[in-house]
């Protein structure tokens, strides 16, 4: 089982011309992703590695019946992009596309209120469910099927974190990549809603950073509604005030959104920390057999 | 995006919000002529990117031309201390010369983006003068706050909600509003990050002014604005900071002495984490990009070589679609060409690993291999001379 995507997925990528998205797309298909369509407007007609190329979103869904859109357009087209998805009935969009200013976000963000679309990023690494479908630029390969739902706002962190639980013989549920910006379009609680609905999905490891109050929301609703053991790390302890580390999303700002609150709000709620970050994969071992001693 | 408070006043007043009629000067001598046609008496305030320039000694009031043009005399070329500069201060190389106005009250106006909201908010409080970020410690109830959508501007209910909160009445109700409508929509037509007026004053004739302004824009959509995009002064940013934007690198200077080059900005700050709880301390943070080619790599090394405070180099690669190999021999030609010196130690994972470290270790370079994140760590941290 899994979140979101599956071997069922039709996926629709939205920049397949481009440079990135033909190269990223090679490697989905190559993963096993059933890559159905591509949209880049004015070439319809042509194909990329066999894969065909349509002038509107709406008409690849209407032509291939794709379910799930992958976008690499550039940022100043990319909320476009993912309004059009939306628009054409897709389920769920993954937008890789760093960089998009937040003022498109919060048109993007209300619009897709009314909207069964689910959209995950900006500036994401994407979504992957090991051995069934990666929708993304992560490394299928480090990736191996199993019980652990991983969710972070890191790309190569992630990557990190999936390589410590694989080889720990942890396999994955589904990985989902939910990226750096300041309004993501998919949240920690999202996910953590869904990891804990997911039959398969027995242990949970989120991967946060310092910047807004997300995590905090997310222990929050931890101690409410999900009774499958988690653990958290939280990149940033060492992150000076002010700054901006890299993610657009990634800055304490008046105060606020330190590592140092973040890890009291999971631990208060009850969540294993892991201390540095060499350490996610161990924590979910020992969670997961703490857990068995008290079933 | 930060810009000097002479540029957010700028930009503030386009979009109608009051500010005090000024002058921006660059020498004492343009003091006076300043000062006579603002009316004599004037504030003289120092220009940098920075907040509590007041108690820093950087804002004076003058009472006529001639003291304007000693004050000014005095602050340019200063170099201003303040809680947010730190120790080494700021140089001041520009001063804005203000008319005085009769002040009545001191407020607080800002806007910021409410993530969780994924809405604009604009903040007022009857407390100007004071960080807003104290007034919501000590009296989080004194801040007044109304989301709305920059596609459709504050809607005048909340403005009129705002402002009976501040406690204006008659004329200054009016400009209050007023002003709060035109900062909403500044606020989503210029794609700002952060506006703060700090304080609003409200003035004995019933006027309604932003008495200070401070502005950040959204670094993402200046492609869209390119008047405010040159605003953008590289006298007030480290220097090396914008030198590894011209290659595309995320780069800030931290105070530490082991220089960081990571792929990807969470597995950054993660590595400089790891660091500091093996006893060591960063030098900065710097997100190399996911490709790490030789050409990236070595601009990284110039860049952190540059720092003379980094005793050695730590570098952490998650190789992901690229493989370790190639990064390995890019990180061995790059150290090559900058003839790096110090140690180094390098820890790969991911993709072709063994390869990578076959590469790393057969080079001429005394690359210490690190096996996982927390055996580099320790290592980097022994080679600069152990945990400080």
């Amino acid at each position: 089982m899994s979140i979101w995507v599956n071997s069922d997925t039709k996926v629709v990528v939205q920049g397949l011309t481009g440079k990135e998205g033909r190269f990223h797309a090679q490697k989905c298909l190559e993963y096993g992703t059933k890559i159905v369509a591509g949209v880049t407007p004015g070439k319809a007609g042509e194909d990329v590695d066999g894969v065909p190329v349509f002038n509107t979103v709406d008409d690849a869904v209407k032509a291939t019946g794709a379910n799930a859109s992958l976008i690499f357009v550039p940022p100043p087209f990319a909320a476009d992009a993912i309004l059009e998805a939306a628009d054409a009935g897709i389920e769920i969009v993954i937008c890789i596309t760093e960089g998009i200013p937040a003022r498109d976000m919060i048109q993007v963000q209300r619009i897709l209120q009314g909207l069964p679309t689910r959209l995950i990023g900006g500036n994401c690494p994407g979504i992957i469910t090991p051995g069934e479908c990666k929708l993304g630029i992560m490394p299928g390969h480090i990736s191996i099927p199993g019980p652990i739902g991983v969710v972070s706002r890191s790309g190569t962190l992630t990557y990190e974190a999936i390589g410590q639980l694989t080889a720990l013989e942890l396999g994955q549920s589904t990985c989902v990549g939910i990226g750096g910006d300041a309004l993501p379009g998919t949240n920690f609680i999202d996910c953590l809603e869904a990891f804990a609905a997911d039959y398969d999905t027995e242990g949970i490891v989120m991967i946060g950073e310092i910047g807004g109050n997300a995590e905090e929301e997310a222990a929050a609703f931890i101690t409410q509604f999900v009774d499958k053991p988690v653990v958290a790390f939280i990149a940033g302890q060492t992150a000076p005030p002010g700054r901006r580390m890299g993610h657009a999303g990634a800055i304490i700002s008046g105060g606020k959104g330190t590592a140092a609150d973040k890890i009291a709000a999971l631990e208060a709620a009850g969540i294993a920390v892991a201390r540095t970050p060499a350490e996610i994969g161990i924590t979910m071992k020992l969670a997961l057999e703490n857990q068995s001693l008290l079933d | 995006m930060k810009v000097h408070e002479y540029q957010a006043k700028e930009v503030l007043a386009r979009y109608g919000v009051a500010v005090p009629r000024n002058k921006l000067v660059t020498g004492a001598d343009q003091a006076r002529a300043a000062a006579e046609e603002l009316g004599g008496r004037v504030v003289v305030k120092a220009q940098i990117h920075a907040g509590g320039r007041g108690k820093g000694g950087g804002v004076k009031l003058a009472d006529n031309p001639d003291e304007a043009v000693k004050l000014a005399g005095e602050i340019l070329g200063m170099t201003l201390v303040t809680k947010q500069t730190g120790p080494e201060g700021r140089l001041v190389r520009r001063v804005l010369i203000e008319e005085a106005l009769p002040i009545e009250r001191e407020l607080y106006l800002g806007i910021v983006l409410d993530r969780s909201e994924g809405f604009p908010v604009m903040m007022a409080s009857k407390f100007g003068g004071m960080e807003i970020e104290e007034v919501a410690a000590e009296n989080p109830d004194a801040i007044l706050k109304a989301h709305f959508d920059p596609d459709v501007g504050l809607h005048p209910y909340l403005a009129r909600q705002l402002a009976f909160g501040l406690g204006l009445s008659g004329d200054a109700f009016k400009a209050g509003t007023k002003l709060m409508h035109a900062l909403a929509r500044a606020y989503g037509d210029t794609d700002a990050s952060l506006f703060e007026i700090n304080p609003l004053v409200t003035t004995t004739d019933g006027r309604v002014i932003a008495l200070d302004a401070k502005a950040s824009f959204d670094d993402s959509a200046m492609f869209r604005h390119k008047d405010i995009a040159a605003m953008r002064d590289l006298d007030e940013e480290e220097p090396l900071e914008v030198e590894a934007s011209k290659f595309d690198l995320n780069y800030i200077k931290l105070d530490g002495n082991i220089g960081c080059m990571v792929n990807g900005a969470g597995l950054a700050m993660a590595t400089m984490d790891i660091i500091k709880h093996c006893g060591g301390e960063p030098a900065n943070f710097l997100d190399v990009g996911g490709d790490a080619s030789q050409e990236r790599v070595a601009a990284a090394f110039r860049i952190l070589l540059s720092d003379t405070a980094v005793k050695g180099v730590l570098v952490n690669i998650f190789g992901g679609i690229v493989r370790c190999d190639m990064v390995a021999r890019g990180v061995v030609a790059a150290a090559e060409e900058v003839k790096l010196s110090i140690p180094l130690v390098v820890r790969l994972e991911g993709t072709n690993v063994e390869e990578g470290r076959r590469v790393l270790a057969e080079s001429d370079l005394a690359v210490i291999v690190g096996e996982g994140m927390a055996d580099a760590a320790e290592k980097v941290v022994a080679a600069v001379g152990g945990a400080s």
